[in-house]
C-alpha cells in the first residue's frame, strides 16, 4: 500500500501545472486580493473586519473543490478508460487499493494547500489563525470527504473521463458558487447562504472554526452524511473495467 | 515432461480446466460449451477469428470474468483465489501516462511474493527511465509482458502477445517466451499469428463462433486438412493419371498443360516418387507444397468471411 502511495505521490507531483495549481492557487489569489488595499481595510460591510479575513474560508472550499473535483474523477475516470484498473485486477492487489491511493494523495495535498494559505494569511496579512483548530481540521476532513466522495460518485456514473470531466466542472462550479468563492458570501442571497451552509465542503463550519468560536456541530453531521451517503453510492456503483 | 507436451493430457497433471464453459453478453453467446485442459508446462495456443471467444475464454480462465455456466479451475482452484500464481498480459490495458518503467516494475513487483525481473530479458533496461505514455507501441507491449511475468506466475495468460511488434522484436519474444516456459510456467496464449502457433504452441485450439472447432498439436491440424500435400511434376514421358488415381495416398489428380498436380496425405511424395521410379519416368520441375497451419486455419474457421462475426 506504501508503494502505491508513493508512486502516486509521485505522478501528482510529475503533473506540473496540475500540483502547482492545487497547492499554490488558493495561496496566490489570497495574495492578489490582500493587494488590494480595500480589501484590506476593516469595513463595517465586512462585518468590522477586512474582506480578505472572511475570505479564508473560501479560499478553502476553492482548495477542497477544485482537487476533489476537478482532480479526483478524472484521474480515476482515466485509470478505468485506459484498463489500467482492469489490469491491476488480475493481480493480487485490489484495484480498489489504487483508489485509496488516489485519495491519501490529493488529501494530502490538499491539507498542505490549507496550511499555506494558513501561513501566507497570518504571515503576509496578520489574519487570525483559526480559532477553533480542532474544529476546524474537522471541517476540512468531514468537508473534504464530502467533495471527494462526490468526485468518485461521477467518476463511478459517468460513462467515460471526458463525460466525467463535463459532469464534474458542473458540480465544481454549483460548490463554488454556494461556497462563496465566485462572490463573497455576504452578497449573496440569504438563501444561497443557507445552501451553501449544507453543499459539500460547508463554508459555513469552515467559517465559525476559523474567526467564530467553534463549528455548529450539524453543520459538521451533515458533512458526515453527505460524505456517507455519496462513499456508499460510489462504492456501490463502481465499475472497474 | 518432454511426452507430457505433445501427447494429450495424462490423468491429474492438468494446471488449467475448463469445463462446458458459457458466457454471454446480453443475447450475443460468447462462448459456449467450450472444455480444455492445459497441463503443467505446456505452451497451450488459442486461435480463432475476432469475435470468437477467445478473450473471453481467457478472461474467465484469468479470473476476470463470472462464466454463466461451466467452470474454470486453475491449480486446482478458482482462478480470483490463485491470483498470484497467475500472469496475465490482457490486449488492451495501458499504465498511467507519466509512471515510469522502472516505476511500474517495482510497483507491479510489490504486489507478489517472489518477484522476477523479466525487463532486462525483454530490453527495456535502456528505457527504465521512459514514461510509460512516451513509449512505443512495441515497447509498451514488451513492458506489459514484463509485467505479466513479474510475480513469476506458474500461468502465464498472454493475450496477442506480439501484436504491435516487428519481426525482430516478434522474434525475440518467442525465444522469451521458450526460456519462460522452460523455467516450467504454463502458458496459454491467445495469437493471431500462425507462424506463432506454429513456433511456439504445443497444442492449439481453435475457435468459431463461441466453440472449439479443432483442438490438437500444429500438425495435428494441418494433417487434418484433406490434400494436405501437393506434388507438381512434368513427367519426362506421358503418364497415365488413373495409376496416379490408384495410388492409396492420393485423393485428387489434375493436369495443366504437361504439369501434372497430385494432392494427397503426407506420404504423398513419397508414393508418387515410387511410382514414377517404377514406370522409370523423371519428374521435371518437381515441387511440394505443404499445407500450412495457415491454410488449415482458414479451413476449421470457415474462411475470410468468420472474420465478421
Amino acid at each position: 500500500m506504501l508503494k502505491i502511495i508513493e508512486v502516486e505521490a509521485r505522478l501528482f507531483v510529475r503533473d506540473r501545472l496540475n500540483s502547482l495549481f492545487s497547492l499554490l492557487f488558493p495561496s496566490l489569489l489570497l495574495l492578489v486580493l490582500g493587494a488590494v488595499p480595500a480589501l484590506r481595510t476593516p469595513a463595517p460591510e465586512f462585518g468590522g473586519l477586512r474582506f480578505i479575513d472572511g475570505y479564508m474560508s473560501s479560499l478553502v472550499v476553492l482548495t477542497l473543490v477544485f482537487i476533489g473535483l476537478q482532480r479526483l474523477p478524472a484521474v480515476v475516470a482515466t485509470y478505468r478508460e485506459k484498463g489500467v484498473l482492469r489490469r491491476l485486477s488480475t493481480t493480487p492487489m485490489h484495484p480498489a487499493r489504487l483508489l485509496v491511493g488516489q485519495l491519501v494523495v490529493n488529501f494530502a495535498a490538499a491539507i498542505l494547500s490549507v496550511l499555506l494559505t494558513i501561513l501566507v494569511g497570518y504571515v503576509v496579512f496578520g489574519v487570525d489563525l483559526p480559532h477553533h483548530p480542532l474544529g476546524l481540521a474537522c471541517a476540512v476532513v468531514l468537508g473534504g470527504a464530502g467533495t471527494f466522495a462526490l468526485g468518485l460518485v461521477i467518476a463511478a456514473l459517468a460513462p467515460n473521463a471526458r463525460t466525467a470531466g463535463g459532469w464534474a466542472t458542473v458540480v465544481f462550479m454549483l460548490l463554488m458558487f454556494f461556497g462563496g468563492v465566485y462572490l463573497p458570501r455576504f452578497m449573496l442571497p440569504s438563501v444561497v447562504q443557507a445552501i451553501g451552509s449544507y453543499t459539500p465542503p460547508g463554508v459555513e463550519a469552515l467559517q465559525q472554526a476559523w474567526l467564530g468560536s467553534a463549528p455548529d456541530w450539524r453543520h459538521l453531521a451533515i458533512m458526515g452524511l453527505v460524505s456517507l451517503v455519496a462513499g456508499t453510492v460510489a462504492a456501490r456503483t463502481f465499475r472497474w473495467g | 515432461m518432454i511426452f507430457l507436451w505433445c501427447c494429450p493430457i495424462v490423468g491429474g497433471m492438468a494446471i488449467i480446466e475448463v469445463r462446458d464453459l458459457g458466457k454471454r453478453y446480453g443475447p450475443k453467446i460468447a462462448v459456449d460449451a467450450v472444455s480444455f485442459e492445459v497441463a503443467e508446462g505446456e505452451i497451450f495456443g488459442i486461435l480463432g477469428p475476432n469475435g470468437a471467444g477467445k478473450t473471453t475464454t481467457v478472461e474467465c480462465v484469468a479470473g476476470l470474468r463470472k462464466a454463466d455456466r461451466g467452470s474454470v479451475s486453475v491449480l486446482g482452484r478458482a482462478p480470483a483465489d490463485v491470483r498470484s500464481a497467475i500472469g496475465v498480459q490482457l490486449q488492451s490495458s495501458e499504465l498511467p501516462e507519466r509512471i515510469r518503467v522502472s516505476e511500474a516494475l517495482s510497483l507491479f513487483s510489490s504486489f507478489y511474493p517472489t518477484p522476477a525481473d523479466w525487463s532486462a530479458r525483454l530490453g527495456l533496461s535502456a528505457h527504465l527511465k521512459a514514461e510509460f505514455g512516451q513509449l512505443s507501441g512495441g515497447l509498451k507491449q514488451r513492458l506489459s509482458i514484463a509485467l505479466a511475468l513479474i510475480g513469476s506466475p506458474r500461468v502465464a495468460i498472454l493475450d496477442e502477445l506480439t501484436t504491435g511488434l516487428d519481426p525482430q522484436a516478434r522474434r525475440d519474444t518467442w525465444s522469451v517466451i521458450e526460456e519462460v516456459r522452460s523455467a516450467g510456467v504454463t502458458i496459454v496464449l491467445v495469437t493471431h499469428f500462425m507462424e506463432e502457433a506454429e513456433r511456439l504452441c504445443d497444442r492449439v485450439a481453435v475457435f468459431r463462433d463461441g466453440r472449439i472447432a479443432a483442438l490438437d498439436t500444429p500438425s495435428g491440424l494441418v494433417s487434418r486438412v484433406d490434400g494436405s500435400t501437393r506434388v507438381r511434376f512434368v513427367p519426362s514421358v506421358a503418364l497415365d493419371v488413373t495409376l496416379l488415381e490408384a495410388l492409396p495416398e492420393v485423393t485428387g489428380v489434375s493436369s495443366v498443360g504437361e504439369q501434372i498436380v497430385v494432392s494427397g496425405s503426407e506420404n504423398l511424395v513419397h508414393a508418387v516418387t515410387s511410382l514414377l521410379a517404377r514406370k522409370q519416368i523423371v519428374a521435371r520441375q518437381l515441387r511440394v507444397d505443404q499445407v500450412s497451419l495457415d491454410d488449415a486455419y482458414v479451413e476449421l474457421t470457415g474462411g475470410s468471411g468468420a472474420e465478421d462475426h
